[in-house]
């Protein structure tokens, strides 16, 4: 009998227009993917505000995943520039402060990639089941 | 021992209330220890003699304090900013904090702050009186007489590998630049070698002594806001006072991501933390990693230049 | 206190297979603020829509949220069925549980618990909506054109045919552009004068059509709908009015020698001129540079022989101010500066032309009657040497040129060959190029014609070095295919110069607030699916001045430029997508940092008057958000360091409601 291990809890940020409907994608595809990835819709990935991604930890999430439209291809022309520098920065930090860098990662996923962020999840879950719960960054107060 | 006299300050002051071209001056004040100086508004040439202090203890960025200051009165006001200190100045110009039309900047060389807590560590506590002679600061103690330290010793770890000039003045004294050769990235890039293991421990020790004072906060030059996130309850992320290790993970994250981009290594985060938290090492991060990713920038060293982080290239690298 | 309705969708089984909607509705009857919960077969039906509205009324829901497929399948349904309801329809959040749940699970404990958890953080943003109200913009119904060109032109038929009225602009003193100063056009050499001189009339006596010639626009504010544009008509010191265009004056004129610009320099005209004989409006115009009379005021000879009295030497600059729903951007081309090729002897003979030149000597209005006669010495050039690519697809490190393919040059190249030997069949023609581009209808049939049929060597390779010694111009090339260096002995040498936008693009660009690229082309609201609009609002892209075209190109962009004007100005009032961005004034420090993100520059600064909590009163810059232009996207959101800036229908407390339900 295997044991059964807590599954890492993962949020993913997608943009309404591209890994959305991507994700809705994978969906019509019926290609599997862990049920523990939940995800949050926002309109373009440059919402995604640094501290929506500390709550996640803070509150309990082993993994945070944001996924927007492709560089160039953002519905708004600039929006995922301006989240890849935020990011880039965001993430050096976390890693510099000790946290697991495999914690955070940004995907580009275009609506025609359903099998991509079907991937990317699997993959992304994987790696953050490896290094197994957040505590470094948890609030304790939120635990049950 | 500083390049520029006191009497080189005062006279530039008295010129500039005596015109009439401004009617106060911001300066240092003498505090209750030597090493205790205050920013303060001095509204006379009187007051500027009596009062008015410049040494190795004067650390404090007036950049800020302009922000209220100039909306107080439609007279222009006299500053005395520091290599260092222009560069913030800039930057709240380029974020249009004040209206540069209503401030007179006398730029003062500099060479080199001390830092007290050098000092303490060497003389001890109870210090008296602290006395400036060529090159070396005499430090009368109560317990230990006095003790002599090199001032290049008691050298402030900012003013260590300062590089800054004066980048904006309407009158400048001496030439105001420094070339120190120190490294400032050294110590970030100490940690980066470190394992994961390691820093986290390292910052965890660091953080944890946090006191939620906010002085870090409310000394920033970049740290301007009408009402700061964390003490709006629109926020979300008001806290009065850290309820555990994490509270002052996220307040540190976030106010060096905040200023990232914007913050101009003047470290006043770090002079000022009642902790000893090297707080300047997070600025410095997001200093070096804007260098290395996006190319050298100085924040506060052009009027009009556009922060990296409200700015882009199709090529940029991927988190 | 909100009262909240969840209602939870079978979807036949394609949700019901995988998730216990019973469980679900048990669950999520348990959460704060939901005072009714139910689950049904299909809630997009007409039946479970109605069940909606039911309960909407009956129970005074004042939010619900729906467990069903993707919102961006059913999210308008359920909108319009709350509206219906009389419940705001920005009250309604979507759970998806089909898509992101049902369909990607198999097994139906932790299916079924997702899919609670996905209805629980819809239920939290759901307690946190507020009833948003789409804002209304009334609409100037008249567009301007700035650009009298090809694209221009088209652009405001279009307009026009649908009943709008329609302003062109156009810098130079008549409309045309640079279709005007071609001779014939690829692939069919119809004459470009006999199909575009039509237009140009039509464009003059159309009464939905003003044409502001030899004017420029000087200053431009408002947004989409409601643009306000100053425009500066220059003094022609002609009285547009009285000027019967009889060409009197430009004969009688003692000023001969101005280089001819319409011809490119290679002849002269006078001071008082019309450019050319089909010129819109056909009205003589003073050149002030050179006229002795408002240099010196001595001459006054074409005042006194004009018999219409139209020559005004006291005219001013006109400013003009207009307002337009729409602005539609059509500035055009021209071919880059030279001065860098300077291996291709351009500044050094007079036999080294461009192809525009090339155009004009062609053309039977042109210089030479349309004989093909060298500058330097008007004899008939036996050898004719193209050289292509002059300017285009260089490399970045070259500092010189542009990266990218001009598009058209291939094609006129051919053109200009097959003319050549047509007309002059003793004539040796040589084409260096890079690589022959011809894709478009009929365009590759053309260029093989010309290489096969006409006997023009097309050889692959560049041209090194071109030096002019007693009238000969030495050639000297390198034939990739064969290896080898050449050495030709040519009499005239025509270089492809890359074309460019126009240089008032930019300063343009800049009044529009409308993006421009790297090499000042507009940049598209979507390079695939927005080819024709701006990212800004309001403005509107034709022709070249969006990238490189042929004519055909261009007349189809122009008019779908139209057909997007139309669309909008068709419209009362413009309905704005309510989930924009605000700011909270109080908190905002004026920093300008969410300006600097704002792809659609719907951000400005105020400077206003506050009551501060200390009873004084202070003067503040502050952020406002135009509802009108903001798209939604959050950029500004994440900026602002005070977070001063918020965006309806994801805000921040939104979204963390969302996150801490889903950590929960």
């Amino acid at each position: 009998m295997q044991i059964e291990e807590k599954k890492p809890l993962i949020a993913a940020f997608c943009c309404n227009w591209c890994s959305y409907a991507g994700a809705d994608l994978a969906g019509n595809n019926r290609l599997n993917y862990p049920d523990n990835v939940k995800i949050i819709r926002v309109p373009c990935s440059c919402r995604v505000d640094p501290t929506f991604i500390l709550r996640a930890f803070q509150r309990g999430a082993d993994g945070v995943l944001i996924c927007g439209c492709h560089p160039g291809d953002c519905h708004y022309t600039t929006g995922n520039y301006y989240t890849r520098r935020r990011m880039t920065l965001l993430f050096s930090m976390l890693e510099y402060l000790g946290i697991e860098k495999e914690r955070t990662r940004v995907e580009w996923v275009s609506a025609a990639e359903g099998a991509k962020f079907a991937q990317t999840v699997n993959e992304f879950t994987a790696a953050v089941s490896a290094l197994g719960e957040n505590r470094r960054l948890e609030d304790l107060r939120c635990k049950e | 021992m500083q390049r520029i006299n006191r009497s080189e300050l005062i006279k530039a002051a008295a010129k500039l209330i005596e015109s009439g071209e401004a009617d106060r001056v911001l300066g240092w004040k003498k505090g209750e220890f030597d090493y205790d100086v205050t920013p303060y508004v001095f509204n006379s040439i009187d007051e500027i003699e009596k009062d008015f202090v410049w040494g190795d203890f004067c650390g404090a960025n007036f950049s800020k304090y302009l922000i209220k200051e100039t909306a107080k009165s439609d007279k222009k006001v006299a500053v005395f900013l520091k290599p260092c200190d222009t560069y913030s100045f800039n930057q709240l110009l380029i974020e249009h904090r004040f209206e540069r039309e209503k401030v007179c900047v006398i730029g003062v060389s500099c060479s080199g702050m001390a830092d007290i807590r050098k000092i303490k560590d060497t003389a001890g506590e109870g210090i008296a009186k602290i006395e400036e002679q060529d090159g070396y600061l005499n430090v009368f103690t109560l317990y230990d007489g006095i003790v002599k330290i090199d001032s290049k010793d008691a050298l402030a770890e900012r003013c260590l590998c300062c590089t800054k000039r004066c980048v904006v003045y309407d009158e400048l004294l001496g030439d105001g630049e420094n070339k120190a050769d120190n490294d400032r990235f050294a110590k970030v890039e100490e940690l980066e070698e470190l394992t994961e293991e390691q820093r986290y421990a390292f910052w965890k020790s660091e953080l944890s002594k946090c006191i939620r004072c906010n002085a870090c906060r409310d000394v920033c030059p970049a740290c301007t806001c009408e009402k700061c996130v964390f003490d709006d309850p629109r926020s979300v992320l008001e806290n009065k006072a850290a309820a555990n290790e994490f509270e002052e993970k996220l307040y540190h994250i976030i106010r060096a991501f905040h200023v990232a981009g914007r913050c101009t290594d003047c470290g006043e985060c770090s002079r000022v933390c009642p902790q000893n938290i090297p707080l300047h090492l997070l600025n410095r991060k997001f200093i070096k990693d804007i260098n290395a990713f996006y190319g050298q920038y100085q924040a506060g060293e052009k009027a009009g230049q556009r922060a990296p982080l409200v700015d882009y290239t199709t090529e940029d690298r991927e988190p | 206190m909100q009262r909240i309705g969840v209602f939870i969708c079978h979807c036949g089984s394609n949700i019901a297979a995988t998730v216990d909607t019973s469980a679900v509705v048990n669950a999520l009857s348990a959460e704060p603020g939901v005072v009714c919960a139910v689950d049904y077969p299909y809630m997009c039906s007409a039946s479970g829509q109605d069940m909606i509205k039911e309960a909407i009324k009956e129970k005074e829901l004042t939010g619900i949220v729906i467990c069903s497929c993707s919102p961006r399948m059913h999210e308008a349904t359920f909108r319009k069925a709350a509206a219906a309801a009389g419940l705001n329809p920005y009250m309604v959040e979507i759970a998806n549980i089909r898509e992101q749940c049902s369909w990607v699970h198999k097994d139906k404990q932790t299916a079924t618990e997702k899919a609670i958890v996905l209805g629980r953080a819809a239920i939290a943003k759901v307690s946190l909506n507020t009833p948003l109200q789409p804002g209304e913009i009334p609409v100037t119904k008249r567009a301007l054109v700035i650009g009298g060109g090809i694209a221009g032109i088209q652009t405001a038929l279009d307009i026009a045919d649908a009943g709008f009225e329609v302003d062109i602009v156009e810098k130079k003193p008549t409309i045309g552009g640079k279709m005007a100063q071609l001779d014939k056009t690829f692939p069919t050499l119809d004459c470009a004068a006999c199909i575009l001189t039509p237009k140009m009339v039509e464009a003059s006596q159309n009464e939905k059509i003003r044409i502001y010639s030899y004017s420029k626009v000087e200053e431009v504010s408002g947004f989409v709908g409601n643009f306000t544009v100053k425009i500066r008509k220059k003094a022609r010191f002609v009285d547009e009015n009285k000027c019967t265009g009889c060409g009197l004056c430009t004969e009688k004129c003692p000023v001969k020698n101005v280089p001819n610009e319409f011809n490119l320099g290679m002849d002269s005209r006078h001071a008082v001129y019309i450019p050319f004989a089909q010129a819109v409006p056909k009205v003589a115009v003073i050149d002030a540079d050179y006229c002795r009379m408002l240099k010196d005021g001595k001459c006054g000879l074409c005042s006194k022989i004009c018999g219409a009295g139209a020559i005004k030497y006291d005219q001013e600059d006109e400013i003009i101010e207009n307002k337009y729903g729409a602005i539609v951007a059509a500035t055009g081309c021209e071919p880059i500066d030279l001065d860098k090729f300077d291996e291709f002897a351009y500044s050094k003979s007079k036999d080294v032309i461009t192809s525009l030149q090339f155009e004009r000597l062609m053309n039977a209005a042109g210089p030479t009657g349309g004989v093909l006669l060298r500058p330097s010495d008007n004899k008939h050039p036996k050898t004719i040497v193209f050289v292509q690519c002059v300017g285009s697809r260089c490399e970045a490190h070259a500092k010189k040129g542009k990266e990218y393919c001009s598009k058209i040059c291939c094609m006129y190249t051919a053109k200009h060959a097959m003319l050549t030997r047509e007309k002059y069949p003793d004539t040796d023609v040589y084409v260096f190029y890079i690589d022959v581009r011809t894709p478009g209808k009929n365009f590759d049939e053309f260029y093989r014609r010309v290489a096969e049929e006409y006997g023009v060597h097309y050889i692959k390779g560049m041209v090194g070095k071109i030096c002019a010694e007693n009238g000969t111009l030495k050639v000297q090339a390198s034939d990739l295919l064969a290896d080898k260096q050449l050495h030709i002995d040519a009499d005239l040498v025509v270089l492809a110069a890359a074309i460019e936008p126009d240089r008032s693009t930019r300063p343009l660009a800049t009044m529009l607030t409308a993006s421009m690229d790297t090499n000042d082309f507009f940049t598209e609201a979507h390079p695939k699916l927005r080819p024709v609009e701006s990212p800004t609002a309001g403005i509107f892209l034709s022709g070249c001045c969006q990238g490189p075209k042929d004519i055909p190109e261009t007349v189809a962009q122009a008019g779908a430029a139209a057909s997007k004007v139309i669309g909008l100005l068709c419209k009362d009032r413009l309905t704005a997508n309510p989930c924009v961005a605000h700011c909270d004034e109080m908190s905002c420090n004026g920093c300008s940092t969410c300006e600097n993100v704002c792809p659609y520059h719907a951000v400005t600064y105020i400077e206003k008057e506050f009551r501060m909590p200390d009873r004084t009163t202070k003067i503040r810059r502050v952020a406002q958000v135009n509802p009108a232009v903001c798209q939604g996207c959050g950029a500004c959101t994440v900026a602002c360091p005070s977070k001063a800036m918020d965006l309806y229908g994801f805000s921040g407390k939104q979204i963390y409601a969302e996150v801490d339900a889903i950590c929960r």
